[in-house]
């Protein structure tokens, strides 16, 4: 299936849960016209109520567990989390480190893992392409569960 | 006055256009903006994939909302968007609810749009949005003043020099263009007036550099910043409406001319003509108006907008009535 029969919007939001700001200019890098994501239909919001992707980056701080949660519950279904980094996913060069409490998917459900220490912008944008698979699988399990449903009632 | 019931058949109709419009000319928005910072841009048809999904979406209403403001400020910010153009010529059709109003209730229903956002904003519980939603209340009062002497400096010039009943009428402005009713003092004055009326429009479109409201890189898409899914799908569409509708508003004002006025057309022909060329115009205020300023400057803060749109702008305006009157009076 080519890019372009796929469901082309998806709004990411960055969560930066302490990381050492790396892979954040990487994804501002994914955004700059040289790469002009908008072209797929992908574009930066300022409030996960819009998102449908989170791009997570930094193995998760203690003081920033709570705030991971929150933006995770604000951001409205069906949405996908991504790791953006070694750090979200392993831990990476703070693994052990006495003031972790992730990596990310100890707290969330993560879909998609980018790693790279920062990963490239290239890597960054396939990233979001599988999230995009995933969420219209996502969609289509959803209508089919609800079909489901409607089959058993009758 | 007894409503003529063929016109509400004509509204729905009406109502879905001018939402396709909307969505059709953002499109166009994005690819041109996109290709003015030299890159592919977005497909046109990306605002409706966008509708689409934002339609999908979970709606979510925040726990210290009111909850009934929150959800019925999109509906009444679209509903008061798409109503603008029933009382203005849209594709050279006369207005639909001519005879209902005037070009006084057309000045508050462009208002209303932003008076719903801010109170949406407000009534989120949202910070962010609160300090959004003041910000669109400081800006509306700035441009207000300015957008209104437009208004009534074209209405008094119609009421002193045209024989028509009712000057205020969008219907007899577009009848007479206000060009041929003025001298070379007037001319200028009208040009200045047109100018401080694009001058005003990205504020009054919530557009950079005036989109203080929403700023998503200061406060997180301020007013918006609590909506999520369908209600943030009807806020978009009436941002896209209003955008069409005081376009449409400029074109009114400004240019009414129809294609049929130089080329001599008969019958579907020419009402198809009249509706492309009307495109063509609301396209055309829209690249100078909002399109090119947004991909070549930067945001204003709260106090810089309330500034320049009391200080230069207004001035503009002033000087522009005062030529029109001049030439009117004296010429
Ligand atoms: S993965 Fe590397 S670049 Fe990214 S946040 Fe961790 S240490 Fe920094």
């Amino acid at each position: 299936m080519g890019i372009n029969t796929l469901n082309r919007s998806l709004w990411v939001f960055h969560v930066n849960t302490g990381s050492c700001n790396g892979c954040d200019i990487e994804i501002v890098a994914a955004l700059t016209p040289r790469y002009d994501v908008e072209r797929f239909g992908i574009k930066l919001v300022g409030t996960p109520r819009h998102a449908d992707v989170l791009l997570v980056t930094g193995a998760v701080t203690r003081q920033m567990k709570d705030k991971l949660l929150r933006v995770y519950e604000q951001t409205p279904d069906p949405k996908v989390v991504m790791v953006i980094g070694n750090c979200g996913a392993t831990g990476g060069v703070f693994y052990e480190s006495y003031n972790l409490v992730g990596p990310v998917d100890r707290l969330i459900p993560v879909d998609v893992f980018v790693p790279g220490c920062p990963p490239r912008p290239e890597a960054i944008i396939e990233g979001v392409v599988k999230a995009w698979k995933k969420l219209e699988e996502l969609e289509a399990a959803g209508k089919r569960k609800k079909k489901r449903a409607k089959e058993a009632k009758e | 006055m007894t409503m003529d019931f063929s016109v509400l058949l004509f509204v729905p109709v009406f109502s879905i256009t001018a939402i396709l419009l909307g969505l059709f000319f953002r499109g166009i928005d994005r690819k041109l903006g996109a290709k003015m910072q030299a890159r592919i841009g977005p497909p046109i048809i990306q605002p409706f994939i966008d509708l689409k999904k934002l339609l999908m979406k979970e709606n979510i209403v925040p726990e210290n909302a009111i909850k009934w403001v929150f959800n019925s400020m999109p509906l009444i910010a679209l509903s008061a968007s798409i109503l603008v153009l029933l009382y203005v010529p849209f594709l050279g059709f006369p207005p639909l609810l001519s005879g209902y109003g005037d070009l006084i209730l057309v000045l508050y229903l462009l208002m209303i749009p932003a008076l719903a956002l801010a109170v949406g904003g407000f009534s989120s519980g949202s910070t962010y949005a609160s300090v959004g939603a003041q910000r669109e209340l400081v800006l509306m009062m700035s441009y207000e003043f300015a957008f209104s002497i437009v208004i009534v400096t074209i209405a008094w010039l119609v009421t002193k020099t045209a024989p028509v009943i009712n000057a205020f009428s969008l219907v007899s402005i577009s009848v007479v263009p206000v060009w041929g009713l003025v001298g070379v003092m007037g001319f200028i004055g009208l040009l200045l007036l047109l100018l401080a009326l694009m001058l005003v429009m990205p504020a009054e479109l919530g557009r950079l550099p005036a989109d203080i409201a929403e700023a998503k890189t200061e406060i997180a898409d301020g007013v918006f910043v609590e909506y999520s899914g369908r209600n943030l799908a009807l806020l978009y569409l009436a941002l896209d409406v209003r955008t069409i509708a005081f376009s449409s508003l400029v074109v009114a004002l400004f240019f009414p001319f129809a294609f049929t006025e130089f080329v001599p057309l008969q019958g579907i022909v020419a009402v198809i003509a009249n509706a492309l060329f009307f495109l063509v115009k609301v396209f055309i205020v829209m690249f100078f108006g909002s399109i090119f300023v947004h991909v070549a400057v930067a945001r204003f803060r709260v106090d810089q907008a309330a500034r320049a749109y009391w200080g230069p702008v207004l001035l503009i305006a002033l000087i522009g009535m005062a030529l029109v009157m001049w030439g009117t009076v004296l010429g």
